[in-house]
């Protein structure tokens, strides 16, 4: 769709797209070429001297278990905090939508997590959690449940997925219930005239027409998980213990910084781009779709 | 709906309070911590009624600080992080109405190349390119500065593809009243679209906001002075690995502290709010 009228101008265009432009092109393409040039040097100790080594730095990357590990670890957070969220903001959504007392103020509260850096959320979980003092963490003692997410793995990843879940619920929620509200009335009387219960009426007409909201949400929530899980398991875990919490990101970040492996970290750089790239191009296929919804 | 109600809005009511629980247990917990003394807590002890030390930690979480692990009162990395979020969100939406300006409302030799550059950073998120950016923020001399806070968060693809769909959909007629009244484009975006893009613009200030308020990997990477600290960085600063040294009630205060201005934004502008998340989205 193209505007019919339009201004004349020559210069006054590029004026108006100057600020962006020169953001955009410094902060952003600047630096994505530097990291895709980068990954396919190599750098010495002290920076001084670069030599190119072609597919290198990914051929070391792909081969050692700590990335494998990194993806496993990738794959299991952005599962459960996508299950565990979308399940739970489902569940809440269907009920938050009946004509009930209270809809709206309960609709406020469950939105209210979105707000909430997931920095501090993740510093809330962990202060219920912590193994000398949280409160939750005294009822697994009390009821004969090992738990130390500093010391366990496993507990760790626990520990991050549900702060994780905390806060992506009201994400999905929200949508959930748009899509909800999006659902003609008429459509549920005529079933439940044809008496169809409530149940039935959910899994054949709620479930299927809510599809296109529920993948939108599991593509948008893969994102989050990849990007955004950086500030949920940096404060509390720092990747550990003994890297059972260490994302992909979290691995560009960390090696970057500590090991000050250029090439690799820029590698890994790489490999996410193109993840991301896969993403979009899958979330945008489907918004073609809703079009035509 | 068209059945009987009782039993069906019980459930409802009894699931939704389920969920509300879950909500706000770990704020309400937070906040007893951040009314009670450090050995109270490091104890266990804590009871469900608050203590009564409210006062005297956050005063001293606002004016001072912890004594260990942050060397900035939390009153001035709030200041910095206000800062940073209006400058977000601000700097955004200036940047990305005039480019959509631009983009709609002019035809000129790459225009369509302008768009796709802008768009295409959809695929660059911060985090995959955290190093080389950095290494451009330090050549350019922002370490430790504003500018360098906020200039690689602000340009959006996302906010410039919002404000072109709402252009879109103003009539023809409007631009050419305008010109008939002899008015240029720059006349014509204060005086008729500025106006009409009131509702998306705040709508996309309260997302911004938020956004910019709870930033966390880029201020870790280049802040490294403790005045410019965030108030979202200080909470990590705060929880130390060696427990002992966690002043738990004043890092609870200042969770407190850091999610009481967003919230407030989400509270108070909510129907804006969910515009402009719904919008954005799309």
């Amino acid at each position: 769709m193209e505007k019919r009228a339009v201004f004349g101008n020559k210069l006054l265009p590029y004026v108006l797209l100057g600020p962006q432009l020169a953001v955009t092109v410094i902060f952003f393409y600047l630096p994505a070429a530097q990291a895709v040039k980068q990954s396919f040097f190599i750098e010495d100790a002290f920076g001084t001297t670069s030599s190119f080594v072609g597919f290198e730095n990914y051929r070391d990357l792909l081969v050692q278990p700590e990335y494998f590990h990194a993806v496993v670890t990738t794959i299991i957070f952005a599962v459960a905090v996508a299950g565990l969220s979308l399940g739970l903001a489902l569940l809440l959504a269907v009920q938050a939508d009946k004509q009930i007392r209270g809809a709206g103020a309960y609709k406020t509260l469950l939105i209210l997590p979105y707000a909430v850096a997931a920095a501090v959320a993740a510093a809330l979980w962990l202060f219920m959690l912590q193994p000398s003092l949280g409160i939750l963490a005294k009822v697994l003692r009390n009821a004969g449940i090992s738990w130390n997410p500093l010391l366990d793995g496993n507990d760790a990843m626990l520990l991050v997925i549900l702060a994780a879940s905390w806060k992506q619920v009201s994400y999905n929620f929200l949508f959930f219930l748009a899509g909800l509200q999006a659902i003609p009335k008429s459509l549920l009387e005529a079933a439940a005239i044809d008496a169809a219960r409530p149940m039935r009426r959910f899994w054949t007409i709620i479930f299927p027409l809510l599809s296109p909201t529920a993948f939108f949400l599991i593509v948008v929530n893969i994102v989050y998980v990849f990007f955004e899980s950086f500030s949920i398991i940096d404060p509390v875990t720092h990747g550990g213990p003994a890297a059972a919490t260490t994302t992909l990101v979290f691995k560009v970040y960390n090696d970057g910084k500590i090991g000050g492996d250029l090439g690799g970290s820029a590698a890994q750089s790489v490999i996410l781009m193109v993840i991301v790239i896969a993403l979009t191009a899958v979330q945008f296929r489907y918004v073609e779709r809703k079009v035509h919804y | 709906m068209v059945e009987r109600r009782g039993l069906g809005n019980l459930v409802a009511h009894l699931v939704l309070l389920a969920g509300i629980a879950i909500v706000v247990f770990p704020v309400y917990i937070a906040f007893l911590a951040s009314t009670n003394e450090p050995t109270v807590i490091v104890n266990g002890q804590m009871g469900f009624v608050p203590g009564g030390h409210l006062l005297e930690n956050y005063r001293q979480a606002l004016f001072v600080g912890t004594s260990s692990t942050t060397r900035a009162p939390v009153g001035t990395m709030m200041w910095n992080s206000l800062v940073m979020a209006l400058c977000i969100a601000i700097g955004k939406i200036a940047i990305s109405i005039l480019s959509a300006f631009a983009v709609v409302y002019f035809r000129f030799p790459l225009r369509m190349a302008a768009f796709w550059l802008i768009f295409l950073t959809l695929m660059l998120p911060i985090e995959v390119r955290i190093y080389p950016t950095y290494k451009v923020v330090a050549d350019l001399g922002l370490l430790d500065t504003y500018a360098g806070l906020t200039l690689p968060v602000i340009a959006s693809a996302t906010a410039t593809l919002l404000f072109r769909q709402f252009f879109m959909t103003v009539p023809d007629e409007l631009l050419e009243a305008s010109k008939i009244d002899g008015a240029g484009p720059l006349k014509f975006f204060v005086d008729t679209l500025l106006p009409l893009s009131m509702t998306s613009i705040a709508a996309m200030f309260v997302i911004q906001f938020i956004y910019g308020w709870n930033q966390y990997l880029w201020p870790l990477l280049i802040t490294t002075r403790d005045d410019m600290q965030t108030i979202v960085i200080g909470i990590r600063k705060m929880l130390v690995t060696q427990d002992a040294l966690t002043e738990w009630q004043l890092a609870m205060a200042t969770a407190i502290l850091a999610m009481l201005p967003p919230v407030l934004v989400v509270l108070c502008m909510q129907r804006l709010f969910v515009k402009g998340l719904v919008e954005t989205e799309k």
